[in-house]
């Protein structure tokens, strides 16, 4: 089924973030999270042969609403990838900061050091 | 050379077609998000494709961090204005009739709101390109940085 | 249709898979790049064009961002060794909870079936069918944006524009080269 497929990405997301120990890498996991969720989101509002959620001129109003996706999720999931991007802007600045002040993106080395 | 040649000829059209974005946001697919990040990109291509000097002769820091100020202050003086002259915060209150439907001013206070966050999202995304990119940025290890 | 969408989210498991296990920081970042964009051709299938042309777009600037983040560093991640503790645990702690999320999705609903559906006083319902007399504005998902949710746009604007000051503060640096600056102020 298309939800376990989904799912599975959102697991693998949870497994980078867990197990690697580079900080690129940690990152690059996370927005697999973040895709899946989205897609998540975005499939609880499909309908098979429906049609996007912008009306037409010279439509009638009840044969259309029969016909489109739910348009709620996609705008939920539209607010959603912005801030995804801004959180990732701020995760890039910290992580070259580190790298400037440690050397390295292992972060088991950061933990160890003392500045 | 070809790159530089090819960004002078899109980088206008790009600019463009993120502007329309922004202004058609409530009749087409789009919006004040999608549009914002098009335009954001232009002028990162500006940037990428002929050096940092002229990137920022372009849109200087002091310039956008202007017009993410004015973005974020426009929309909010919107929301506001739903409160003082209709009663409810964030009221639609210049509701038109059936006849200007599917035309560019039609909506109500939804343009101008696209146009706030468009301004915003491409201000603040350039902005953040700049400071990661272009501020001569030693990433070097043991390079603290002149502040603590 | 669904054998299409069914193939697409194949190959983004793939290329996910992909970015997470190799070790070259620029193989990585170049995988997720095409997540990305199959995720976007799988929105225009699902019908949500405006969510296409965002996420598109916003791939782009990631991707941008990502490059420099892994700049100036070796490209090889020489330091990613990993504890046999650690992975196994984690493995498995994410088997038990695919475990117990295919007794959930037993209780899904059919893929296929909105909520618009289901339930006939749904909000979506009220979106669709009195959004163009109500708002003027013919992009449904736009008038929920910002007339039926503008709170939740409001706070979309604040959380960006937070998040991008924080990316500057961190970065900021004081320019050296001020010659004429007095010297006293460095005295006690």
């Amino acid at each position: 089924m298309i939800y376990a497929l989904c799912f599975v990405l959102i697991l693998i997301g949870l497994y980078g973030v867990l197990v690697r120990r580079n900080i690129v890498k940690i990152i690059i996991s996370l927005l697999v999270m973040e895709y899946g969720i989205h897609l998540f989101l975005v499939l609880q509002s499909f309908r098979p042969g429906g049609v996007p959620p912008i009306v037409e001129p010279g439509s009638e109003t009840a044969v259309w609403m029969k016909q489109s996706v739910d348009p709620l999720p996609q705008a939920l999931v539209l607010t959603s990838i912005v801030i995804g991007l801004g959180v990732l802007a701020l995760m890039v600045a910290l992580s070259i900061r580190l790298y400037e002040r440690y050397g390295t993106f292992d972060i088991s080395k950061i933990r160890k050091l003392k500045g | 050379m070809i790159v530089k040649t090819v960004c002078g000829w899109m980088k206008a059209f790009i600019l463009l077609y993120g502007i329309h974005i922004i202004l058609y946001g409530h009749l087409t697919p789009g919006g004040g998000f999608a549009g914002g990040v098009i335009a954001a990109s232009a002028f990162v291509l500006i940037m990428l494709a002929e050096g940092e000097a002229v990137g920022l002769k372009t849109f200087s820091r002091k310039a956008a961090s202007t017009w993410d100020s004015v973005g974020v202050l426009s929309f909010l003086v919107m929301a506001g204005l739903g409160l003082l002259l209709a009663g409810t915060f964030f009221v639609n209150f210049w509701t038109t009739d059936e006849s200007a439907h599917f035309t560019l001013f039609s909506s109500g206070i939804i343009p101008v709101c696209n146009i706030g966050i468009g301004l915003k999202v491409c201000s603040s995304l350039y902005l953040v390109f700049v400071v990661l990119t272009a501020m001569h940025l030693a990433l070097k290890p043991g390079n603290k940085g002149e502040n603590s | 249709m669904t054998e299409i969408l069914i193939a697409l989210i194949v190959l983004m498991i793939i290329g996910a898979l992909v970015a997470i296990e190799t070790s070259n920081l620029l193989y990585s970042v170049i995988s997720i790049g095409a997540v990305g964009f199959l995720l976007s051709i799988v929105f225009l299938f699902l019908s949500a064009p405006d969510l296409a042309i965002t996420q598109m777009a916003v791939e782009v600037i990631t991707l941008v961002i990502l490059l420099r983040a892994i700049a100036g560093s070796g490209r090889e991640a020489v330091s990613d060794r990993r504890s046999i503790f650690g992975t196994v645990v984690t493995v498995a702690m994410v088997l038990i909870l695919a475990g117990f999320s295919v007794r959930m999705f037993a209780d899904f609903p059919e893929f296929g079936q909105p909520v618009t559906d289901r339930f006939a006083d749904a909000p979506s319902n009220m979106y669709l069918r009195e959004g163009l007399e109500k708002t003027g504005a013919a992009n449904i998902v736009t008038a929920v944006l910002l007339d039926f949710r503008a709170y939740d746009t409001l706070g979309e604007a604040t959380v960006l524009f937070c998040a991008v000051v924080g990316a500057l503060s961190i970065l900021r640096r004081k320019t050296k080269k001020q010659p004429d600056e007095p010297d006293e102020e460095n005295e006690p």
